[in-house]
C-alpha cells in the first residue's frame, strides 16, 4: 500500500521523448515559413538579420538532429518533483567524490539547463578536466517554473522570490543541508534572492551578472574608465537593447501567440538578447564559425526545447511577474535586505555590462571573491563551460 | 507566384491597361476617377521630362490600381489560423497580460469561418486606387473627387496599427456632403494614401522613410494630382506626417488638422520622459492631460519594441494570429488593447457606422496579404524625435480633440503649440481612431476645422 507516500514530495525520475510527429510538424512549420523582407540596415539595428534567421532555419530543418540533444539530456540523471504547486524539472549529477559541495545553478532567459550542460563534467567530474577532488560539487541544475520541462505555474506571484524559496526546497528535499548556489541572467536573480532570503542551507554564491544595476544603476561610481565604460553600456541597453525585455514585462500574452505559433518568430526572439551573443551566434551561422561552445547545434537545441514544450509565453510571463516585484520594491524606497553569506562574482568581458569591482562591491560590501576573466559574454558557462567551471571552483573554494 | 509578384503584376497590368479588359468594373472605376488626374499625370510626365535628369528619371505617372488577392492565398491564410499552436491562457483575469486568450481564439474561429475578404476587397475596389511612384517608391492611394466643382482637396493619412481601412467611412460624407446633412460648400476631394511600408504601398529598401519624407513625398503627390491648395489631415502617424508637413509648409498646403496634436510643452514633456510628477502650476486641464500621458507611456512597449527591433518581429509576418495579437495590442485612453477595438470584436454589425469585428479584420487582413507587418513596423525605427512634445507648426492648424485620445489637449496647450490655431474642439465621443469609430462626427470637425479657408 502507498498511502504513506507523500505524493508532493515526491522526486521521480524523468526521461524526454518528444513524440515525433512534434518533430515533424516543427520541421514542416520552418519550412513553410512566410518571410518578411530583409532589413534595410548592414548590422544588428533594426533586429536579428534576415540571412541569420533564414540560414538558421536551413540549418533546422536540413541538418539539425533534435534526438541526439534528447539522448545527451536523457544521458543526465533527470528529476521532476512538485514543489508550491509547480511541477520542477531539473537534472541532478552527484560526483563520485563524496566531499563534493552540493551546487544548485540556475539558467536564464532566453536559455534553460542547455546552456549549462557542458559544465557538468567540469564541475561534477574535476579530475578528468584539469582539477583535483576538492573541486568537485554535486550539481543540481532546475528548469525555472514556466521553462523547459518545468510545468507553467497557472496562478500568479512565481516571480524570482518564490522561485529562491522553492530552490532551498529542492536542496532540502534532496538532503542537502549546506550548499552553494550559482546563477547568471535571471538565474543570477533567483540566486541572489535566495541569499537575501537567507534561505536555509545556503553557504554562499557566485554570480555572473550584476541584476541590481538595473534598480540602482543611476547610484554607482562613474569615474575610472571601466566604470564609464559599464555605465555607457547600460545606457545602451537602456535605451536599444530593452525592447524585448519591456515587452515581455509588460504583454507576455501578447508577444506569445507569435512565438508559439512560429518556429522562426521564436528563434529570431530568442537570438535577440544581447550584442555580444548576437554577433557570435549569428557567425556560428552565417559564417560557420562558432565561438566556444556557442555551436549551431546547442543553439538550434535551446529553441527547439523552447518550442517543443511550448514555454515562450509562460517565460516571458516570468518577466512580468520580476517586473511587477522589481516595480514594487523600487516603490517600497526600501533597500533589500543585506546578504549574510559570502558572494563570489565573475565579470566576463561581453557580459551586456561588464561590472567593475568598484559595481560589485557596491552591491555586496563583504564581497568574497571578484574576478575578470579575458573572454567569454552573457552565456559564460554555455560559451566557456572550462573557464566557467574553473572561476567556480576558485570563488567557492574557501567554502569546503 | 508570391502576393509581392501578384501584386507587382497588377501594377503592370494596370500600367499596360489590361485590367481594363480583365475587369468588367473598371470602366465604373474610370468614370468615377477625375478625368483632370490623368490629363495632369501626362501633364506632369511632359513638364519633368524637361525639367533636368533627376526629375525625369522618376516616373510621375498614376497608374490605377485594383485589388484581386488569389484564392490560393486566402486559402493559405485559412490553412494557418486553423493550425495555429496556442500559447496557454494568461494567467489573470484581466488584459494586463496582453491581449487575452478567449479573445484571440473567438476572433480567430471567426476569421478562419466565416469572415470574408472578398467584401472587403470589393469596398477598396469601389473607390478609384491609384499608384504612383514617389521618391522612388510606390505609394498605393484612393482618390475620390467630389462631384462638387469648388470642393477643397484634402489628403488624409492614417496610422499604425492602421491602414487605408481607417477612412473608409468619411470618404462619402467628405465628398457627398450633400448626402451627409452638409452642404454643398462642404465638400473635399480626397486623397487617402497608404504610407511607405503599409498596405499597398511598397515596401522602402533603404532607410529614410520617416514622416518628414512622407510630409514632402505627400506634397509631391498633391502636386502630381493637379492640386494648388489643399488641407491634409492626420491621426497617430498621420498626425506625425501632418505636424511634419505643416513645419514643411510646401507651397499649396494651407492648414492642417490633426486629432493627435503635438502640443506638450518643453518643460512638461521633459518632467514625462523623467518620469516625474507633473510640474507645479498646471491648469486642471494641463494636469489631467499630465496623467493621461503618463498612462500612455505606461503603454507604449510595443512602440518601443518596434522601434528598436522591427525585424525581429517574424511573427506577424509568419503568423496570423501572431500578427492579429500584436495589431490589436494598441492602447487607447480607455485601455489596452484599446477599448474601442476590444467592443467592436463584440459588434457583429452595425448601423450607424460604429466599427464592427469585419473592420478589425478587413484591416489585420490587409496587414496580413500585403507582409506588410514588419515594414510598418520599420516607421517607429525611422523616427527618432519626440512623440507629443510641440513641434513648432506655424503654419494655420486646426484641432479637434477626441476623448479616448491618448491625452486630451488642453486649448491652453494647443494655442501656445500651434500659434496659427484656426480650430479647436473637444468632442463627446470617439477616440485614437476617430475617423473609423465616429466617421459621421469625425467628418463634420473636418468640415468646421476648414470651413474658414473656403
Amino acid at each position: 500500500m502507498s498511502t504513506t507516500v507523500d505524493t508532493a514530495t515526491e522526486i521521480r525520475s524523468f526521461q524526454i521523448e518528444i513524440p515525433e510527429e512534434q518533430i515533424d510538424d516543427l520541421r514542416r512549420r520552418v519550412a513553410a515559413t512566410r518571410w518578411p523582407t530583409k532589413e534595410l540596415v548592414g548590422d544588428r539595428l533594426q533586429g536579428v538579420q534576415l540571412a541569420t534567421v533564414q540560414e538558421l532555419a536551413r540549418f533546422w530543418t536540413t541538418e539539425y538532429d533534435w534526438r541526439k540533444c534528447e539522448a545527451r539530456l536523457n544521458a543526465l540523471p533527470q528529476f521532476t518533483t512538485e514543489i508550491d504547486g509547480v511541477e520542477i524539472h531539473f537534472i541532478h549529477v552527484r560526483s563520485r567524490h563524496e566531499n563534493a559541495l552540493p551546487l544548485i545553478m540556475t539558467h536564464g532567459w532566453p536559455g534553460s539547463v542547455i546552456e549549462l550542460l557542458e559544465t557538468v563534467g567540469p564541475l561534477t567530474d574535476p579530475t578528468a578536466h584539469g582539477g583535483t577532488p576538492e573541486d568537485a560539487f554535486h550539481l543540481v541544475l532546475p528548469s525555472l517554473p514556466g521553462y523547459g520541462f518545468s510545468s507553467e505555474p497557472t496562478e500568479l506571484g512565481w516571480d524570482a522570490s518564490r522561485t529562491a524559496r522553492a530552490w532551498a526546497e529542492l536542496m532540502h528535499r534532496l538532503g542537502y543541508t549546506r550548499y552553494v548556489a550559482q546563477g547568471g541572467d535571471v538565474g543570477a536573480l533567483v540566486t541572489d534572492l535566495m541569499g537575501r532570503q537567507a534561505v536555509e542551507g545556503l553557504v554562499g554564491y557566485h554570480l555572473n551578472l550584476l541584476t541590481a544595476v538595473l534598480a540602482i544603476g543611476d547610484q554607482l561610481p562613474k569615474k575610472s574608465e571601466q566604470e564609464r565604460a559599464a555605465a555607457k553600456a547600460l545606457a545602451t541597453f537602456r535605451e536599444d537593447g530593452f525592447g524585448y525585455f519591456l515587452e515581455m514585462a509588460t504583454r507576455p500574452q501578447t508577444i506569445g501567440y507569435a512565438l508559439l505559433d512560429s518556429p522562426v518568430a521564436l528563434a529570431a526572439w530568442l537570438l535577440d538578447h544581447d550584442t555580444d551573443s548576437y554577433y557570435k551566434i549569428s557567425r556560428a551561422f552565417v559564417d560557420g564559425k562558432p565561438v566556444g561552445k556557442l555551436t549551431r547545434e546547442t543553439i538550434v537545441d535551446n529553441i527547439t526545447l523552447y518550442w517543443l514544450t511550448g514555454t515562450a509565453a509562460s517565460a516571458a510571463r516570468s518577466y512580468w511577474e520580476d517586473g511587477r516585484a522589481l516595480a514594487a520594491a523600487l516603490a517600497s524606497g526600501q533597500a533589500p535586505p543585506a546578504v549574510s553569506v559570502p558572494v563570489g562574482f565573475t565579470t566576463f568581458p561581453g557580459e551586456i555590462w561588464a561590472s567593475p569591482r568598484s559595481w560589485v562591491e557596491a552591491v555586496y560590501p563583504g564581497l568574497a571573491y571578484f574576478n575578470e576573466v579575458d573572454r567569454g559574454g552573457h552565456f559564460a558557462a554555455w560559451e566557456e563551460p572550462a573557464l566557467f567551471a574553473s572561476e567556480l571552483r576558485a570563488a567557492f573554494k574557501p567554502l569546503r | 507566384m508570391t502576393f509581392e509578384e501578384m501584386k507587382h503584376r497588377v501594377a503592370a497590368a494596370s500600367a499596360l491597361g489590361l485590367l481594363l479588359i480583365a475587369c468588367p468594373s473598371y470602366a465604373q472605376t474610370v468614370a468615377a476617377a477625375p478625368k483632370e488626374s490623368s490629363m495632369t499625370a501626362q501633364r506632369q510626365h511632359t513638364t519633368s521630362t524637361s525639367a533636368g535628369p533627376r526629375a525625369a528619371a522618376e516616373d510621375t505617372a498614376i497608374h490605377p490600381f485594383r485589388i484581386q488577392i488569389p484564392e490560393t492565398e486566402l486559402v493559405e491564410l485559412r490553412r494557418r489560423i486553423t493550425a495555429t499552436r496556442w500559447p496557454e491562457k494568461e494567467t489573470v483575469a484581466d488584459h494586463s497580460q496582453g491581449v487575452p486568450l478567449a479573445m484571440v481564439r473567438e476572433l480567430a474561429r471567426y476569421w478562419a469561418t466565416d469572415y470574408d475578404w472578398r467584401e472587403c476587397e470589393a469596398k477598396l475596389n469601389a473607390v478609384p486606387q491609384f499608384v504612383t511612384t514617389l521618391d522612388g517608391l510606390d505609394i498605393h492611394f484612393i482618390h475620390v473627387r467630389s462631384k462638387h466643382a469648388d470642393a477643397l482637396p484634402l489628403i488624409v493619412t492614417h496610422g499604425w496599427p492602421g491602414s487605408i481601412i481607417e477612412q473608409l467611412k468619411i470618404i462619402d460624407p467628405l465628398t457627398n456632403p450633400t448626402a451627409h446633412d452638409g452642404n454643398a460648400s462642404d465638400a473635399f476631394h480626397v486623397v487617402i494614401p497608404s504610407m511607405p511600408g503599409y498596405g499597398f504601398s511598397g515596401k522602402p529598401t533603404s532607410t529614410g522613410w520617416g514622416p518628414e519624407r512622407m510630409g514632402r513625398a505627400w506634397a509631391e503627390l498633391m502636386k502630381r494630382l493637379g492640386y494648388t491648395g489643399y488641407v491634409a489631415q492626420g491621426g497617430d502617424w498621420g498626425a506625425f506626417v501632418v505636424d511634419q508637413m505643416g513645419l514643411q509648409a510646401p507651397a499649396g498646403l494651407l492648414a492642417i488638422h490633426t486629432n493627435m496634436p503635438a502640443t506638450v510643452p518643453a518643460d512638461v514633456d521633459r518632467a514625462l520622459l523623467a518620469g516625474g510628477p507633473a510640474p507645479s502650476g498646471l491648469s486642471a486641464d494641463e494636469h489631467r492631460a499630465y496623467e493621461q500621458l503618463v498612462r500612455t507611456f505606461k503603454q507604449v512597449d510595443y512602440a518601443r519594441l518596434m522601434a528598436s527591433r522591427p525585424q525581429t518581429l517574424y511573427g506577424i509576418a509568419d503568423s496570423p494570429v501572431g500578427l492579429a495579437a500584436w495589431l490589436l495590442d494598441h492602447n487607447d485612453a480607455d485601455g489596452q488593447p484599446a477599448a474601442a477595438i476590444a467592443s467592436a470584436l463584440n459588434r457583429t454589425t452595425s448601423a450607424t457606422g460604429e466599427l464592427t469585428r469585419d473592420e478589425i479584420l478587413d484591416n489585420i487582413t490587409l496587414y496580413w496579404l500585403t507582409n506588410t507587418g514588419v515594414s510598418a513596423s520599420r516607421l517607429y525605427w525611422e523616427y527618432k524625435g519626440g512623440f507629443f512634445n510641440a513641434k513648432g507648426v506655424s503654419i494655420p492648424v486646426a484641432v479637434t480633440v477626441f476623448p479616448g485620445e491618448q491625452y486630451e489637449a488642453p486649448r491652453s496647450w494647443t494655442e501656445r503649440a500651434y500659434p496659427k490655431l484656426i480650430y479647436y474642439n473637444k468632442v463627446d465621443k470617439g477616440g485614437h481612431f476617430a475617423a473609423w469609430e465616429e466617421p459621421e462626427l469625425f467628418s463634420t470637425e473636418v468640415r468646421a476645422a476648414f470651413s474658414s479657408l473656403r
